[in-house]
């Protein structure tokens, strides 16, 4: 078979041992593409555990700008024995399979169709160092140094990274670049370079890429960004996979900008609860005393902190919680993602309670939406939940930089200060609505020394915050918490809606990580002549203009990461249009981010377009 | 419970340093049992914070879930008050705290919200310091559910169907003083000479203060053959007085040498304690558990301060947060400005 052919166009994954130094030399070569400006996105998938399980890194290079996972791997870098009989598999016909030819190739795993490449890395290990965790490391490096021959990577590009990686550890800068070179010449002695499928830079990229001088960066920092931005001063959180650099990066970020240069002293507290449950009470605790305070956490969290975010929802306090979402239920899948927590985030408790949701799909907007946020739980006296996933939250995306308005002023909402109070001549009450728009007015413990103090509950109150089992004045404040509902629509961050180049009564909808492939499969269809409008969906509640959007269509497939639908099974609930026949589910769940070519491909077969097996589970197959 | 309060106050009320009156302390109307201890209880915190000048509304009020954490309702109604969920005011109270470190901090919670479904959140907030007070109005049953054995009923204690409690109690204060609590004392509802200045001690106490309030439960555990009624708590009380003088206060109750330990406070007040015998070192931790281990095999319970830790560092020292509030802070304070981003981009590049 001929060896596969493309210019800036392909999928390479490599297959790593956990806990061997594959991390930073893989995160070289992405970082590397990227600094050549190609389009590059790279996707940690990895277990959970530390050392000695198998992990792999998939690097998707498209010079048309699709960051999402395109489906199929055309070189696969093998350096675990473990997995090589499935990672022998997974290479499409034509593609190559880099491999250490240390030991002779198992005849079992021998494919005629594809094109094997031999560098014996461990014996150029042994040979070359002495140190047994050297040998390890540099096995890494090797690989990225014949990559760089292989794909035709800018040598010099490369140097300059490890010049930056070991910054400050100078004696790694040498043999690490020793060992690039020892790569790359064995690479250029016994291959012939580059490959079928390589690098060129200086190629045209698309528009929305060209724009902006791009950054590579993860979700779960831009989050953290986001929070140090936003003012946040108290942090609480319980570690738990995907969502622990959130506070680390957060507390990063802090000791460089938030440091009294003074005293030395530090304008934020960050606190490793006992658990989520204590995670989410003491964020509750500092915003009700007027910190912005906020946690991060993943689905088993949520479950533990849902008392709390009815308390939170309940007694009207500002919260923020960043769900960085994984495969549940339960333990699930902890290091691969999903977007699976949609309805237990959205009605988060026990009783009536709903939850602002955000859904940001992108680093730049982990950032915006969380400085956000903050302004949203305040204005509404509410948590507000940003819906990131492990996708997003841990692996490098390229992205337009992160941009701040430094004109923008913090709303920290309906706050009545000792000197409002002081001027007061009507009685303070906590749970008025004054202003009609389900929104009452509070105080900060201390403000004044007679007026403005109230009783904070979790049980049924009056507006004047005096307990109560009156079930007219229980029904009337459950009902300004809806009506405040209501006003969260006008406040929420819109869709984002996208014509189809015909008019069409199709469209898809979607959310977060999910926005990347599913653009790409759009563009794929269109050129066969399929057309669909789209709907990025960025908030819950839904807005009035997704409603319209579901109205005005007649087939509306809604693509998320989860088993049971969940987003549909909220725009059904949630919205006023009858949609149930309307709404068709595509969804995917084994953990991996969904790719195009699936996408594209259930589209087809619902289309009946060709005949490929939908992803839809049998009883929601299309309802018409 | 009573369901009227008087309105008619004293023309001539005395007032406090602040120009406040007792009455300035008070709260709502309880809704508790008739004799209830915890309305004693709430009494002790109203003349403690009187008695200490305290700005009422320097203060924030904290509970949980229980008959006691509805208590603050009862208290200072010139106060915030944050009635949290069952278990967890120490998390919510850690919260406020870290974002106002200038109040003043009094939580309230039961023997079911604290040695039970709050154990976790109990143990931690002791571990890390936190400057409060934290009162346990300990009755050793679950009143509002109708009368359940809590963790701390006593083995063999009889419940009020008749039935002998065959677990284990868990000792609030032993389990304070083990994990780091720096204000350990024991008092009795029914005790006010003892409670008053005990709270007010606490409150003055910079850290951690934890008081243990055998508070009986009028209802469900008063009878005969339970550990926690008034009759037997009176019987097996092991009482230490207390004083406390406040800061600039002539010291005059004289006590018998020997026994008797006066503690410097953090703010300058002293306090004078009378302990059951001279080799008892409230300042030791583990002379402080020997101590209340001893009693209890004489089936004696020692109430009074039984542990106190004087300087030590609260859960802002440990931190290095800033003197001035975090909430406090602006943005201009907070908010790196857009500069700072280009940088953050520069180096994502």
């Amino acid at each position: 078979m001929q060896p596969k052919e493309a210019i800036n166009d392909f999928v390479i994954k490599f297959a790593n041992v956990n806990g061997t130094g594959s991390a930073s030399a893989n995160g070289m070569f992405a970082k590397a593409i990227f600094r050549m400006g190609i389009p590059v996105s790279p996707r940690n998938i990895f277990p959970s555990n530390i050392q000695g399980l198998p992990t792999w890194y998939e690097v998707r290079i498209s010079q048309d700008g699709y960051l999402g996972r395109r489906g199929g791997i055309d070189m696969m870098v093998s350096v675990n024995p473990q997995s090589f009989a499935k990672d022998v598999g997974e290479v499409e016909p034509g593609g190559y399979m880099l491999y250490d030819s240390t030991k002779p190739l198992d005849l079992r795993h021998v494919r005629r169709d594809i094109h094997y490449l031999g560098i014996p890395l461990t014996e150029m290990c042994l040979r070359e160092y002495t140190d047994s965790r050297q040998r390890q490391l540099f096995k890494n490096v090797i690989y990225v140094g014949a990559l760089s021959a292989l794909l035709n990577i800018d040598f010099a590009i490369l140097k300059d990274l490890v010049s930056e990686q070991f910054k400050g550890k100078e004696k790694l800068i040498t043999p690490n670049i020793h060992a690039l070179e020892m790569g790359h010449q064995y690479a250029s002695t016994h291959f012939e370079c580059p490959l079928g499928i390589h690098l060129k830079a200086g190629e045209k990229t698309p528009k929305h890429i060209q724009e902006f001088d791009q950054i590579l960066m993860d979700g779960n920092t831009a989050t953290a960004l986001g929070a140090v931005y936003a003012g946040a001063t108290v942090a609480a959180w319980y570690p738990i996979t995907p969502s622990t650099s959130v506070v680390d990066a957060f507390e990063k970020y802090c000791r460089r900008l938030r440091i009294d240069p003074g005293t030395g002293k530090k304008n934020y507290a960050i606190v490793q609860a006992e658990d989520e449950l204590s995670a989410m009470g003491m964020v509750i605790g500092a915003n009700w005393n007027g910190a912005r305070a906020f946690t991060a956490t993943s689905g088993p969290g949520v479950s533990l902190m849902s008392e709390f975010l009815g308390l939170a929802y309940f007694a009207e306090v500002p919260t923020v919680l960043v769900d960085v979402q994984r495969a549940g239920p339960s333990t699930g899948m902890p290091t691969r993602t999903q977007q699976s927590d949609i309805l237990a985030a959205a009605y988060a408790s026990h009783g009536d309670t709903k939850h602002v949701l955000f859904f940001p799909a992108t680093p730049a907007e982990c950032f915006s939406m969380t400085v956000e946020a903050f302004d949203l739980a305040e204005r509404l006296q509410t948590p507000i939940i940003i819906m990131s996933d492990l996708d997003l939250g841990m692996n490098e995306w390229m992205s337009p930089p992160l941009e701040f308005d430094d004109s923008y002023r913090y709303d920290r909402g309906k706050v009545l200060s000792g000197e409002d109070l002081e001027a007061m001549t009507e009685r303070f009450g906590r749970y008025l609505d004054v202003d009609g728009d389900g929104i009452p007015y509070r105080t900060y413990p201390g403000a004044h020394p007679t007026k403005g103090a109230y009783f904070t509950r979790g049980s049924s109150r009056d507006e004047y915050a005096a307990y109560t089992e009156d079930g007219d004045v229980y029904v009337r404040n459950m009902d300004r918490l809806l009506k405040k509902f209501e006003t969260a629509k006008s406040l929420v961050p819109e869709a984002k809606i996208k014509p189809a180049a015909e008019p069409t009564k199709d469209a898809l909808l979607f959310f977060g990580t999910t926005a990347s492939p599913a653009y790409e499969a759009l563009e794929t269809l269109e050129k066969e002549g399929i057309h669909l409008d789209t709907l990025r969906l960025r908030s819950f509640p839904f807005t009035q203009e997704v409603e319209d959007f579901i109205e005005e269509h007649d087939r509306i497939f809604v693509i998320e990461q989860n088993r049971d639908g969940q987003m549909r099974r909220l725009l059904l609930n949630e919205t006023n249009v009858e949609a149930n026949a309307k709404l068709i589910s595509v969804v995917e769940y084994d953990g991996l981010p969904v790719t195009a070519r699936k996408i594209a491909s259930v589209i087809r077969g619902a289309m009946g377009i060709n005949n490929v097996t939908p992803l839809v589970p049998k009883e929601k197959e299309l309802a018409s | 419970m009573t369901y009227a309060k008087p309105a008619f106050r004293h023309p001539d009320a005395r007032t406090n340093e602040v120009g406040c009156t007792r009455r300035d302390y008070e709260g709502g109307l309880s809704t508790l049992c008739a004799g209830c201890g915890h309305d004693s209880i709430s009494a002790a915190i109203i003349d403690a914070c009187f008695e200490l000048s305290i700005e009422p509304h320097r203060v924030a009020k904290l509970s949980g879930i229980g008959c006691s954490s509805k208590t603050p309702a009862y208290f200072l109604s010139g106060s915030h008050s944050f009635n949290s969920v069952h278990g967890r005011m120490p998390s919510v109270a850690t919260g406020a705290n870290l974002a106002n470190r200038d109040l003043i901090y009094i939580g309230v919670s039961g023997d079911g919200d604290t040695a039970s479904i709050g154990m976790g959140q109990f143990a931690h907030v002791m571990r890390r310091n936190l400057n409060m007070t934290y009162i346990v109005e300990n009755n050793g049953c679950y009143g509002l559910t109708k009368g359940q054995d809590s963790a701390t009923m006593d083995t063999e204690s009889v419940s009020k169907k008749g039935d002998i409690n065959p677990y284990m109690p868990i000792d609030l204060v032993r389990l304070g003083i083990e994990v780091g609590a720096t204000f350990v004392g024991r008092s009795f509802s029914g005790d006010k000479a003892q409670l008053v200045p005990l709270i007010k001690a606490a409150v003055s106490h910079r850290g951690f203060a934890l008081l243990d309030v055998i508070s009986p439960c009028v209802t469900f555990n008063n009878h005969q053959g339970s550990t926690k009624s008034y009759a037997s708590f009176r019987e097996h009380n092991e009482a230490m007085p207390v004083d406390f003088i406040p800061r600039r206060e002539a010291i005059t109750t004289s006590y018998d040498a020997g026994v008797v330990h006066e503690v410097c406070m953090h703010d300058g007040s002293v306090l004078r304690l009378q302990k059951v015998n001279e080799e008892y070192d409230i300042e030791d931790a583990q002379s402080a558990l020997d101590a209340i281990a001893y009693h209890a095999k004489e089936e004696r319970i020692l109430t009074g301060l039984l542990y106190i830790k004087r300087d030590s560092d609260e859960l802002h020292d440990v931190l290095q947060t800033a003197t001035k509030p975090l909430n406090t802070m602006n943005q201009r304070e907070l908010c790196p400005g857009s500069r700072f981003l280009d940088s953050i981009n520069a180096g994502l590049r």
